[in-house]
């Protein structure tokens, strides 16, 4: 490797960046001097919310919007999520299921014969992922307008990798906590600094003649639980 | 600097070529025109659609009128938050940076997620010549590569092929990038997508080198989002260990906030979509998830040339939608191939020129594979005025150097219209030989390409000012009657200018 390649090509060293930085000054030489990046109007006359926030009908609205693209949604009180996730991995037949850690230990309390692969010390491999019949987590929240789930790698939702790799996700969303109505909503109770997966619907592509098909890189089968209260 | 795809005749003739491809024809606007309904049915079902356009409009626009302040503000960020960033002059600086990190890694291949940025650079090429293998692996970049063909459309790059041609290609040359086809592959999409899946599984699994691109860059936190729908990205961006993110300098947004809007008007006026699939938002590295060594390449190219021009500036607010190629019916007719660039359509016509300069024959009718009928900025989600850019680079082009003949014809114009003695004698005369100007008059070179689409107007006996002159002197007054109900009334009468857009023209009924 070379002087140059070693201390690393277009890095802060010199070379392209002040090039750069001096072609975009030159650019906007007609700004006038000391105006603000503040200072050029933003206007946000746009809606905070388009639908009621009563919880109930935010719950409603989260399930119809999931249902259209796609994912299969399953309603139960906390008592019985238990008995729910279990008749899940039996309906799919799953016989090892990927536990991220923080996940409420009685949440499969009611899963029998299923192997519990948890991804604590040695963590799982790419490898092992792909095998994995399912993988049961939690999310962050959930936005019911665009019927998306937010995961942010926190408690009982783990790494980015175990809710990729794995054919069958199936995601817990506790109502009505975790649901907010819209995006502007939604971005505020979020950490930008953690990695974010927003989840709208399984994998899917319309890259053949625009038509949309379920089902590529991503889970081809998604299951949401929303829990209401007791 | 940036590259032309090599040996690109101009428009006219590459769009006359696919004009006469009836099965491309049939495939884009079989295509074009499904989106296009489910699209206005999305967009609808938003009353602040007005508003979020205008609020993406300026947030664009604060975000380019200071961009020197936020490129600053994120490389802060993602250092700060354990990326490395790099800057990129041009396309060969950015295929030079990225090549020379993926063989600091000591690997041969490399994953990738679509990214327009890399296509603009050509970095796949440039990488082969280092030997290093690129993967694409979104489905639609993948039939393209396959098929050893061009994309013709920014979201959907294989829009031109019809599912029983890429049946063709995934049967024939799968085996040649790894997994082959399965034995007794159908064409129905879903199992198309289902041998897409088994071909690049094994590459996601064992790749440790990514590259991507991005929809948008907040500079307050120095986060990166990735919009997609299939996963691909999802692995892309987090099995390797090493990430290469190639972004435009465009691509920064102040702030976290400002993703509720385009991530509002991003997936409806894409894929019609409430929202696509999948998501992925990421801020430097962390540990024990995703990659653990993270490059972020920022890449000029052109942008900020595009930038000094106060007009043509807002073709930097682009979020690559599509919608503008979607509802266009030159787009529809003549394909994506036809605009020489990876930047097809309306958003192409007036980028490309920008970022390569407007000296190549291709580039130089760019500005002209338009109507102006204004339907793409009637859908655009950031209010670009198409329009309004395309008529700007007309004017440049026609100021450059091969452009005497017409530059003549518009002085003796001026001089004719400047003084009224000399317009009134110049209208005697044409009116006395009226009766000798043919339907057609096919002019030599390349005016021919003018004359031989249009008939010549007709010229009346009398010029409006000679019947204006007349009537004074007791003539009739062959408009009296109406005279009232034509009077202008507030704010009627006088058309507005632009009152004519929004209104594409579909009327033609193209053949089955």
């Amino acid at each position: 490797m070379t002087t140059e390649a070693a201390r690393g090509p277009g890095t802060a060293a010199g070379g392209s960046r002040e090039l750069v930085l001096g072609r975009i000054r030159a650019a906007l030489a007609g700004r006038p001097p000391g105006e603000r990046p503040g200072d050029v109007p933003v206007g946000r006359g746009y809606l905070d919310v388009h639908t009621d926030e009563d919880p109930a009908a935010l719950a409603e609205l989260l399930a119809r919007h999931l249902t259209e693209y796609r994912a299969a949604v399953h309603r139960t009180d906390r008592s019985g999520l238990p008995a729910v996730l279990a008749g899940l991995l039996a309906a799919r037949g799953s016989r090892t299921v990927v536990v991220p850690p923080g996940l409420p230990g009685h949440w499969l309390a009611g899963t029998t014969g299923v192997e519990q692969l948890h991804d604590e010390k040695d963590l799982l491999t790419p490898a092992l992922l792909d095998a994995a019949d399912s993988v049961v987590t939690g999310c962050a929240l959930a936005v019911a307008e665009t019927g998306t789930l937010v995961l942010d790698a926190g408690p009982g939702q783990g790494r980015r990798a175990l809710t990729l790799v794995p054919d069958h996700h199936i995601c817990v969303v506790e109502a009505p906590g975790q649901v907010v109505a819209s995006l502007p909503r939604a971005l505020p109770r979020l950490d930008p600094a953690r990695p974010l997966t927003w989840i709208s619907g399984p994998s899917a592509t319309s890259d053949i003649e625009l038509d949309r098909v379920e089902g590529v890189h991503g889970p081809r089968t998604l299951d949401v639980v929303i829990t209401g209260p007791e | 600097m940036s590259r032309t795809f090599v040996g690109m005749p101009a428009f006219p003739r590459a769009a006359r070529e696919a004009v006469r491809d009836r099965t491309l024809r049939n495939n884009l606007r079989r295509a074009t025109h499904t989106i296009r309904e489910k699209r206005a049915g999305a967009v609808a079902e938003l009353a602040d659609w007005e508003q979020l356009r205008q609020a993406g409009k300026e947030i664009k626009d604060r975000t380019l009128r200071h961009l020197d302040h936020y490129v600053l503000q994120l490389e802060e960020r993602v250092t700060a938050a354990g990326g490395t960033v790099h800057w990129a002059a041009d396309a060969t600086e950015a295929n030079r940076i990225v090549a020379e990190l993926v063989r600091a890694t000591g690997e041969r291949e490399v994953v990738k997620v679509k990214s327009m940025a890399t296509q603009e650079t050509g970095l796949n090429e440039a990488l082969a010549a280092e030997g290093i293998t690129a993967y694409e692996t979104d489905l639609a970049e993948l039939i393209v590569q396959l098929g050893r063909d061009r994309p013709s459309h920014i979201l959907v790059p294989a829009i031109h092929r019809n599912r029983s041609e890429i049946w063709d290609i995934f049967r024939a040359e799968m085996g040649r990038w790894g997994r082959p086809a399965p034995d007794g592959l159908g064409d129905e999409p879903a199992e198309l997508a289902e041998a897409a899946r088994l071909h690049l599984r094994e590459k996601f699994l064992r790749a440790r080198v990514a590259v991507s691109g991005a929809n948008f860059m907040v500079a307050e936190t120095g986060t990166l989002v990735v919009v997609e729908s299939e996963g691909n990205g999802r692995m892309c961006l987090t099995l390797p260990e090493t990430l290469i993110t190639v972004a435009g300098i465009e691509k920064v947004v102040p702030t976290w906030r400002d993703l509720e809007v385009f991530l509002q008007t991003l997936p409806r006026s894409s894929t019609a979509e409430r929202m696509n699939p999948y998501t992925s938002t990421w801020t430097g590295v962390r540990d024990g998830d995703g990659p653990r060594h993270f490059h972020l390449v920022l890449l000029d190219n052109g942008r900020t040339a595009t930038l000094a021009d106060e007009v043509g500036r807002q073709a930097l607010r682009c979020i690559r939608c599509s919608a503008c190629l979607n509802v266009c019916p030159v787009y529809e007719r003549a394909g994506g191939h036809a605009y020489g660039s990876v930047y097809p359509g309306p958003i192409g016509a007036i980028l490309s020129p920008q970022l390569r300069g407007t000296e190549s024959g291709i580039d130089a009718s760019l500005p002209y594979a338009s109507s102006l009928c204004g339907a793409c900025y009637e859908v655009c989600p950031v209010a670009i005025d198409i329009p309004e850019v395309l008529v700007e680079l007309r004017e440049r082009v026609a100021g450059q150097a091969g452009h005497r003949a017409e530059r003549a014809a518009m002085r003796a114009g001026r001089w004719v219209l400047e003084d009224p003695a000399r317009l009134a004698r110049a209208q005697r005369a044409a009116s006395a030989v009226r009766g000798l100007v043919p339907r057609r008059i096919p002019l030599p070179g390349p005016a021919g390409a003018w004359t031989a689409s249009r008939d010549t107007p007709q010229v009346p006996a009398e010029s409006f000012r000679a019947w204006w002159a007349g009537r004074g002197a007791g003539g009739a007054e062959p408009g009296g009657p109406d005279q009232d109900r034509r009077e202008p009334g507030p704010g009627g009468g006088r058309r507005e200018h632009g009152t004519d857009r929004g209104r594409p023209d579909h009327g033609t009924e193209e053949e089955r």
